[in-house]
């Protein structure tokens, strides 16, 4: 099931993020979700996007540092409380999450949650059972 | 001021005098040494040399020289010459695996390396009537040793400090009224920011005078010191392969070390071909140790540049002066007092996983030392989480303080993303302004 995001090593510089963005937007590649995690000396993108082969090939040629990861792709209610309903089934079922981070699209009522959790099955099993919808690398094609 | 010397007829002895003393000296020594090193003397009968060939210091040339390799080569009994039931001590070089240089000592030996320590104390001002507070290590280092056994030796009381605990140290040097301070000069530095910290003013500070030596240091940085301490400021040369400190000390001219020639024959070579170069010329260190008898470097390359001048000075001493060391002819960094040489990195990042891909940042600030490494990462070991990777800096640089014994800080960077000039890349970058 799981969706695939894209991890990129971010040296804290002027610049190097639009760097990145530029080389993905000459390869047509659509990003649908972003987080940075950032320290004093490097940044460490995340990035949801459409099409994650041609993207990991295009950084790698440019000379990345990257790596293809495994997450936890949920789709949510677009209302108050649903992320919670969501976190609390992790909680219930001790699963530790690393980080998470969220979008929307224009389209669709829904709200999408990114997580990267200790063990994704046993997740992904959590929320399905729990009536959660889990997403794929299609279905973010699809968005 | 009137001059003291702690043994004034080798302190001021007509230049002429002291040659015939090296030389005699020289002759003996190289007996010695070949007689008992079996190491020594393989080398000279490389060379077609034979202890005959040596009748003074105008031979000294055709003896070959030593170099820390050879030292590691031999390392640990090569090189001494004495057997061990004579000799009573060690020092240790602080560097590391690979790098570690043990030197012995005879009780003769420590004794006239505790008279060459005196004779920096007494050129400093000390008498018996000073408390010296030596805030130098004290252990494998000779520099708590050296100035301990100094200080004995010219009657002072001395406070056996050792490094560190500066809340201590301060608090010692008010209530006994300590004198005169021995200890790196980036640690007094340190004293005296501590002690403006606290609210005190040069003129509440008992210190009168400072010895300060085992790293390089500015004039700016010793005019500094002298102003927050309200003290003259001394510096004071040596290596663990000759001695330790004492090699060379400074009088109240404050214009270079004078050496003490009676037990350290000092000679100026070009680098790369060997050569002995006149006096005022500027290159490489030698020292032929005349007296050690554990441990006597012949004609030992100390990889300092330096220069050695016969200038008559206002102290009154006719030992010959060596300049404040002006660099290095190899890679060696001293960082906060300790040596480091960036094979040591090398061998830590190929232990630990790494590419030998690297490059050091040293810096001053205020007066002290900042040390940065920044270091490639492997493909494979770059993760997804913050913690991930600060959690591979902190174990490397964990490594990297077993081996050198001082903690850097370690930064991981991309691959192929540290600058190469030429192909070449640029390994240490020092910002420091210490030559």
């Amino acid at each position: 099931m799981s969706l695939k995001q894209l991890t990129v090593f971010v040296q804290n510089h002027q610049g190097s993020l639009v760097a990145i963005t530029d080389t993905l937007a000459k390869h047509n590649v659509n990003i649908r979700a972003l987080s940075i995690a950032d320290t004093e000396d490097f940044g460490i993108l995340r990035l949801i996007v459409n099409d994650t082969a041609l993207a990991g090939k295009t950084l790698a040629e440019e000379g990345y540092l990257l790596k293809t990861t495994d997450v936890v792709g949920v789709k949510i209610g677009d209302a108050p409380g649903k992320l919670s309903e969501a976190l609390k089934v992790l909680d219930e079922n001790h699963i530790n999450m690393e980080y998470l981070y969220a979008f929307m699209t224009r389209t669709e009522k829904h709200a999408y949650m990114v997580m990267r959790v200790a063990d994704n099955q046993k997740a992904e099993a959590a929320l399905t059972g729990a009536g959660f919808h889990i997403i794929t690398d299609s279905d973010v094609e699809k968005l | 001021m009137a001059q003291n010397y702690y043994q004034k007829e080798i302190e001021t002895m007509p230049v002429e005098e002291i040659k015939k003393l090296q030389s005699e000296k020289l002759k003996k020594q190289v007996k010695h040494v070949y007689e008992n090193v079996a190491y020594y003397r393989d080398l000279m009968d490389k060379k077609g040399v034979k202890p005959e060939d040596i009748n003074g210091i105008e031979d000294l040339h055709k003896l070959p020289f030593l170099s820390k390799a050879d030292l590691r080569e031999a390392y640990p009994y090569g090189l001494l010459a004495k057997p061990l039931k004579d000799c009573v001590r060690i020092h240790s070089t602080s560097g590391t695996t690979g790098k570690r240089v043990v030197a012995f000592y005879t009780q003769n030996d420590v004794d006239l390396w505790e008279d060459c320590c005196a004779r920096a104390i007494v050129a400093a001002g000390g008498t018996n009537e000073d408390v010296c507070q030596v805030a130098y290590g004290y252990g494998l280092f000779t520099g708590g040793a050296g100035l301990h056994g100094g200080s004995h030796k010219v009657g002072c009381l001395t406070l056996p400090m050792s490094s560190g605990f500066t809340e201590r140290q301060i608090q010692f040097m008010n209530d006994l009224s300590a004198t005169i301070l021995c200890c790196t000069p980036s640690y007094a530095a340190y004293i005296a920011e501590s002690l403006k910290e606290m609210g005190y003013t040069p003129d509440q500070i008992p210190l009168k005078a400072g010895i300060f030596g085992a790293e390089p240091w500015t004039e700016e940085m010793r005019r500094g010191i002298e102003k927050d301490l309200g003290i003259k400021a001394y510096d004071i040369y040596g290596l663990t392969e000759t001695s330790g400190p004492g090699v060379a000390f400074e009088c109240c001219e404050q214009t270079g070390m004078h050496v003490n020639e009676d037990h350290f024959l000092a000679e100026i070579i070009d680098p790369d071909t060997g050569e002995v170069l006149p006096e005022g010329e500027k290159g490489e260190l030698v020292f032929t140790a005349l007296d050690k008898e554990a441990f006597p470097l012949l004609r030992y390359r100390t990889r300092d540049i330096c220069v050695l001048s016969r200038k008559k000075c206002s102290c009154g001493r006719t030992l010959i002066k060596m300049a404040k060391p002006m660099g290095r002819t190899d890679d060696m960094l001293i960082i906060r007092g300790v040596n480091v040489f960036p094979s040591q990195i090398e061998t830590v990042l190929l232990n630990d996983g790494y590419q030998p891909n690297y490059q050091i940042i040293v810096d001053r600030v205020g007066n002290n030392d900042t040390f940065d490494i920044n270091v490639e990462m492997n493909p494979e070991q770059f993760t997804d989480t913050v913690s991930g990777i600060t959690a591979l800096e902190k174990a490397l640089a964990n490594s990297m303080k077993v081996m050198l014994g001082i903690n850097p800080a370690v930064h991981l960077v991309p691959p192929k993303s540290i600058t190469r000039s030429e192909g070449k890349a640029v390994r240490v970058i020092d910002k420091r302004k210490l030559h």
